[in-house]
């Protein structure tokens, strides 16, 4: 039951793009193409799965003063296997992420989910937990680069093959520059939150905050008063 | 603007109690007024299509406004004219042979991203207008840089090289042995009679309808003159084609008299808005100049920076507070 809750809160309640607002730097800037935007989210998965087993296992053995030192090793090994199985069996796709799959060491999702839950919880909870957050994150990361890409491609593609071909000539090509990315992002932010209140007003309960707003500073809807 | 029943009442505010009667809705019917006779040269240049255009603007950044407003269960503000006078700036913008439903999008870009998603009217960071058609010439570059409408062909030099190019394109291409301080050129740039955005062409309309905004005091002389100056000084100083030339092509004077003097998005104080109508006119010649820029016009995004720059430059020229002791 532990399992299964662990698994689906980090798609639904703990989304980590657009829940917890994490990681946000590939999310913006790798999701220009659905299929980049997958090769992100699976790369990024196996890393976080991997990651989140080994810290898990070996949580009882690092030493709490040098834990992050050690989840970065343990992240930064996964990252290099990652990377070169990418470069031997999917030149192309490497080739676009380009200097994203090393960032993925960095990439604050992953080093969040050993530090809040790997560390505390069992190894298979852990495992749910990191294939949760990274089916969560590639669901996000394929959900913004959809709209991304229809609305400056005009298609959608996904492994070389064309889903859907120009939809219209006319592209709004914003929408693939950086600056499409940071609008297309707040449009969906701006949705999800709208939709969470809304079902939290049909249960009863006060509608979810977005992280880190404040409502007493706003006076742009009633939450505040 | 206080509602009816309120303004009615006794209220005890502080002074001045001097009464003016301005409010938003006043204030917008005055630009509209101002920008008629630009509005008239468009049509007149290029056209019934030019209105058309307008039209679907206007109509789209009202249908916006209004939905917008209720989507977000607010009071509705079509009333005070605001998205009218966007509407009509951004089609003033626009270039006469643009598909219809571009300038709808552009409408709807302008109201509902460059507005509404902030606030509403005294909260959007950017120009509404402005912000439109940056989004629309990154997105649709080539309909946006299309010139086609008018058969603008100058009475001497080369002509076919200039029949679909605007003056700036020519200058940004750098057309050899063409003579730029031929009086004819001056006199069809300053009534209009050349390719451009269906509003921007004419200076002469643009300037009737800035003179009535001075008179109005709707704006004060500060950024045009500031704007325009700048732009002057700066060609007089780089040399080749004249200063006339570069103040009056492209939307040098429409973007100095009706846009950058936004209330919204300009500085409060008389210092700061010289600061600002210079740094407008410094960066427009920046871009226009610029030997490996792809832009032949930099209004439109001078314009947008200064907008980012309007809160520090508030903060700069803070006025000190009478009888203040300087520290």
């Amino acid at each position: 039951m532990k399992t299964w809750l662990a698994f689906w809160s980090g798609i639904f309640k703990n989304n980590p793009t657009f829940r917890l607002v994490l990681g946000l730097c590939p999310t913006l800037a790798v999701t220009t193409s659905l299929e980049n935007a997958l090769g992100m989210g699976l790369a990024a998965s196996f890393v976080l799965v991997c990651s989140n087993g080994l810290v898990s296992a070996l949580r009882k053995v690092i030493p709490a003063a040098v834990h992050i030192p050690c989840y970065i090793v343990i992240i930064a090994t996964f990252v290099t296997a990652v990377d070169l199985l990418m470069q031997a069996y999917l030149p192309a796709l490497s080739e676009s992420l380009g200097i994203f799959i090393p960032l993925i060491v960095v990439n604050c999702i992953i080093l969040g989910r050993a530090e809040a839950f790997a560390c505390k919880n069992g190894v298979v909870e852990s495992l749910a937990d990191g294939l949760g957050t990274g089916v969560g994150f590639t669901l996000a990361l394929a959900l913004v680069a959809a709209v991304r890409e229809i609305l400056g491609a005009g298609s959608l593609t996904v492994w070389g093959d064309i889903a859907i071909k120009n939809v219209y000539s006319d592209t709004v090509v914003l929408a693939i520059l950086p600056a499409g990315g940071f609008i297309t992002l707040g449009l969906l932010l701006a949705l999800i939150n709208h939709l969470g209140a809304v079902q939290a007003r049909r249960r009863g309960a006060p509608p979810p905050l977005p992280v880190n707003l404040d409502c007493r500073h706003c006076t742009l809807c009633p939450n505040g008063k | 603007m206080l509602p009816k029943q309120t303004a009615e009442r006794y209220i005890l505010s502080s002074s001045p109690h001097a009464h003016a009667d301005a409010s938003t809705s006043r204030i917008m019917l005055d630009v509209i007024i101002a920008l008629l006779p630009a509005l008239c040269c468009g049509v007149y240049f290029f056209g019934l299509r030019a209105l058309i255009l307008t039209g679907t603007c206007i109509a789209a950044c009202l249908v916006t406004e209004g939905l917008c407003r209720l989507a977000m269960k607010r009071e509705n503000t079509i009333g005070d004219l605001s998205a009218v006078v966007t509407g009509l700036l951004l089609a003033l913008n626009l270039p006469p042979d643009l598909p219809v439903w571009m300038a709808a999008v552009g409408g709807v870009f302008a109201i509902g991203f460059a507005k509404q998603v902030f606030g509403g009217l005294g909260y959007n960071p950017f120009n509404p207008a402005l912000s439109a058609r940056a989004f629309m010439l990154i997105s649709f570059t080539g309909a946006m840089t299309t010139w086609s409408s008018s058969a603008w062909t100058l009475s001497a030099g080369s002509t076919e090289a200039v029949t679909t190019a605007t003056p700036l394109a020519l200058i940004k291409k750098g057309a050899e042995g063409f003579d730029w301080s031929q009086a004819a050129l001056i006199k069809d740039l300053f009534i209009g009679n050349v390719n451009g955005c269906i509003g921007e062409v004419s200076a002469l309309a643009l300037l009737i309808g800035a003179v009535y905004l001075l008179v109005r005091k709707v704006i004060t002389w500060h950024i045009p003159v500031a704007f325009i100056g700048t732009v002057f000084l700066y060609a007089m100083f780089k040399g080749g084609v004249p200063p006339l030339v570069h103040v009056l092509s492209g939307g040098c004077v429409i973007g100095a008299c009706f846009m950058a003097t936004d209330y919204v998005t300009s500085p409060i104080t008389a210092k700061g808005k010289l600061i600002f109508g210079c740094g407008c006119g410094l960066i427009t010649m920046l871009i226009r100049t610029a030997p490996t820029g792809a832009y032949p016009e930099g209004v439109s995004f001078s314009i947008l920076i200064m907008n980012a720059l309007t809160p520090l430059i508030n903060r700069f020229t803070q006025p000190k507070p009478f009888g203040k002791v300087k520290k």
